[in-house]
This record gives C-alpha cells, sequence and structure tokens, in this order.
C-alpha cells in the first residue's frame, strides 16, 4: 500500500509543485511551492525530480503516518521534527517504515515546511502540474487543502538513501527583517518621488492578510502624483489602464498598504504595479510571517538573473551531494 | 504556573464572535480540547484549543491585538 495517511493537517497543508507555468494568458495562475528552493531540495535530498509534488504546511505542520518504506526530507521552515516521538533533523533524508508517524512541534523559524517523499504525492495531473490552487479548487488533492483522514498516492521510490544532508551554508537564513530584491516598474511612475522613498526606505509589517496569493504589509506612506484620469482606468489614484501583473509584483490598490501577488494570485487588472520581487526572493517572502518585517532592496534586471542563477548553483550543489 | 502559546501568528480574539461571551473568563477553567480563543490569519479564524485541562490565571494580550507566533497568550495553573 504506497500511500500517506493525515493523521492531522496542520492549518493550510497543500500539494505543490514546481508550479502549472504556461496557462497565465488564460487568467491562470502557476500556483507551485510559493519557496521554490525549499521544494527543489526537499525532492533531491529524497532522489525525486526537482518537479516531483511535496506537502507545503503554513505555521503548523501535519502529522503524517507512511505505509511502506521510503525516503523522507524536510527542509523550509525550521521546526523540531520527529518520528515515532524520536528527534529527525531538519534538511536531511532520513528512511521511514510502515506505520511511522512524522510530527512537528512549533515552528521556530520561517513560515513554510516542505515534506517530501521519495516517489512523490502522485495526485493526479491537472494542466500538466499536481499544484493545488485553492480558489477555484483545482489540482492537488480534490483542489483543497488536506484535512484530517486524507490518503495521499504516492509515486514509485527510486533508489534514495538517507543521511544525506544539505550543508548549513546552502540553507536559507531567516533575517529579523527579510530583504527583497525588487525590480522597480512597470508603473512606478505613479508614485510621487516622497513616495518612492518611502516604499525603499519603510520596512514594511506583513500583516494578517498575507497567504499564498499575496501579503498585505503596512508601515509607510505612498503618495501618487496628480494626473487626469486616464481613459480606461479608474478614478482611484492607484489606478492604470488594465496590465499583466508580473507574479511577485507590488500593487497598491488605494491606499498605504502594498500587496505583494505571489503563486495563487489574479493575473492582471487595473492597479499600479510599483515594483516586482525578483524569483529567487520570493522564496525568502514565503519564509516571513504575519507580524514580520520587510524592506525592499531596489536592483536592475542583471542582478535579478544573477540570483536566479546562484539559486540554481545552489540547488546544482545539494544535486551533486545526492548523486 | 504554565503559559498558552500562540501557535500562529495573527489578530488574536477571546471571543468567537464580537458580541459574544469569552470562550473562559480570567479566573476559569477548561478542559482537554476546549477552546481558548481564536487566532486570525491568512482570511481564516483558527481556534486555538487547550491540550490539557486547568484555570486561567489572567490574559496577557488583549482582545483585537496582534500576535506572535509562539507568543504566550495566557497564564494558566491547574
Amino acid at each position: 500500500m504506497s500511500e500517506l495517511i493525515v493523521h492531522s493537517p496542520g492549518l493550510s497543508t497543500t500539494v505543490q509543485d514546481t508550479g502549472r507555468d504556461g496557462f497565465y494568458e488564460i487568467g491562470m495562475p502557476p500556483s507551485g511551492a510559493m519557496d521554490q528552493f525549499s521544494h527543489r531540495a526537499a525532492n533531491l535530498l529524497v532522489g525525486n525530480p526537482e518537479g516531483a509534488a511535496t506537502l507545503e504546511a503554513t505555521y503548523i505542520g501535519p502529522k503524517l503516518e507512511f505505509t511502506d518504506s521510503r525516503i523522507v526530507a524536510v527542509t523550509g521552515a525550521e521546526a523540531p521534527l520527529s518520528l515515532n516521538g524520536e528527534p529527525v533533523p531538519t534538511w536531511e533524508a532520513f528512511a521511514v517504515k510502515p506505520g511511522d508517524v512524522l510530527s512537528f512541534a512549533m515552528i521556530t523559524a520561517g513560515a513554510r515546511p516542505y515534506i517530501a517523499v521519495s516517489g512523490g504525492i502522485a495526485v493526479p495531473e491537472y494542466l500538466g502540474s499536481r499544484s493545488t490552487y485553492t480558489l477555484t479548487g483545482l489540482g492537488g488533492l480534490d483542489g483543497r487543502k488536506l484535512a484530517e483522514g486524507d490518503r495521499l498516492p504516492l509515486g514509485e521510490a527510486s533508489g534514495a538513501r538517507p543521511g544525506v544532508r544539505v550543508p548549513d551554508e546552502l540553507r536559507p537564513e531567516h533575517p529579523s527583517v527579510t530583504p527583497l530584491r525588487t525590480v522597480v516598474g512597470l508603473c512606478s511612475y505613479r508614485l510621487t518621488d516622497a513616495g518612492m522613498e518611502s516604499f525603499l526606505g519603510t520596512e514594511w509589517k506583513i500583516t494578517k492578510d498575507a497567504d499564498r496569493v499575496g501579503y498585505r504589509l503596512r508601515g509607510g506612506k505612498l503618495d501618487f502624483v496628480e494626473r487626469e484620469q486616464p481613459f480606461g482606468a479608474g478614478s482611484d489614484p492607484a489606478n492604470v489602464v488594465d496590465l499583466g501583473y508580473p507574479v511577485g509584483s507590488i500593487q497598491v490598490p488605494g491606499g498605504d498598504e502594498p500587496i505583494v501577488l505571489l503563486n495563487d494570485a489574479v493575473t492582471g487588472g487595473g492597479y499600479a504595479t510599483i515594483g516586482t520581487v525578483v524569483s529567487a526572493d520570493r522564496d525568502r517572502i514565503a519564509q516571513a510571517r504575519t507580524g514580520d518585517l520587510v524592506s525592499f532592496v531596489p536592483v536592475d534586471l542583471a542582478a535579478a538573473l544573477a540570483a536566479r542563477r546562484d539559486r540554481r548553483s545552489r540547488l546544482d550543489r545539494i544535486k551533486s551531494l545526492v548523486s | 504556573m504554565g503559559t498558552i502559546k500562540a501557535t500562529m501568528p495573527g489578530v488574536f480574539y477571546r471571543r468567537p464572535s464580537p458580541d459574544a461571551d469569552p470562550y473562559v473568563e480570567e479566573g476559569g477553567s477548561y478542559t482537554p480540547g476546549q477552546t481558548i480563543a481564536v487566532i486570525e490569519v491568512m482570511k481564516t479564524f483558527n481556534e486555538l484549543k487547550a491540550e490539557e485541562a486547568g484555570t486561567v490565571r489572567r490574559f496577557l494580550i488583549d482582545d483585537g491585538d496582534e500576535v506572535s507566533m509562539g507568543q504566550d497568550i495566557a497564564e494558566v495553573g491547574e
């Protein structure tokens, strides 16, 4: 029997992979793991391809029972882990047997742990991905977060070995203020100079409205340039003529609270996007919690691409440890 | 004397709705599995349940306050 039994689901645990790419133009956001580095690292540790499906928990880890022999790894947020009550490490592959139960104590750093099992979570693919998109109820396990008593199918496991670990220097840090490298634009012209200074100079606090759709932030003041309302745009100073929203883009709908749009967000609309968090640093915001502080660090496109290459090379180093 | 900790960050409420009575009064006792408070985060209200029986000596934060993960919300005794 190749299943994972959910004893307790945690607060909001979903099946995620690298994302449902290729359908953005029809309004389908990619979903997928919010922290791609941790998701991919967990897969590598258990011998899976990086695109295999893992479980992404938020704030509270699930309690899971295994029904056959597998290799498991937990990455992302830090929490004391135990297998049948005995401590097991994070960021390291370990073996489980039928009847073993994995449980989490309270998370000590970060927000989202990732649980990879050799063979991957084998829910059916929808449009080429196993990622859950809960707002429309598709993908993952019946398009929803996990519930007590769920049984998740597992795929065919390959020959991974226990004991492989990600060295400390390759693990993400959890600073008290999370810096988010950001490419300013496309509609940053809508902010006054003082507004842009406040955007880049403020340590923003993450509000309770922070989930896979987006993070709403508070703390600074954002003034818009006076203008005549253009044809096709709404009357709010933050409105522009509709445009596509890049994943990671930052908009300010009517007020001083910017929202960073993330994996499950709407794909376009009529709010000015004043910057976009670079893809590598969406891993960082995924591990920042409600109540934590973030800041926006302006970078150009070359630096954004360099950050992406750096993430790739860190994953390649993990891959070389495993093989 | 122990404390009850918030298991998630968010906004702390002692009652199920603005007009309702608190789940537990200060000085009041509770049973295992009983809801002590709710924490609003990620657009949901999540019940914080007691693991063991006990008595609330006093709450350490006010209704509607922001709470961080692991923060003590109440002093409790047996």
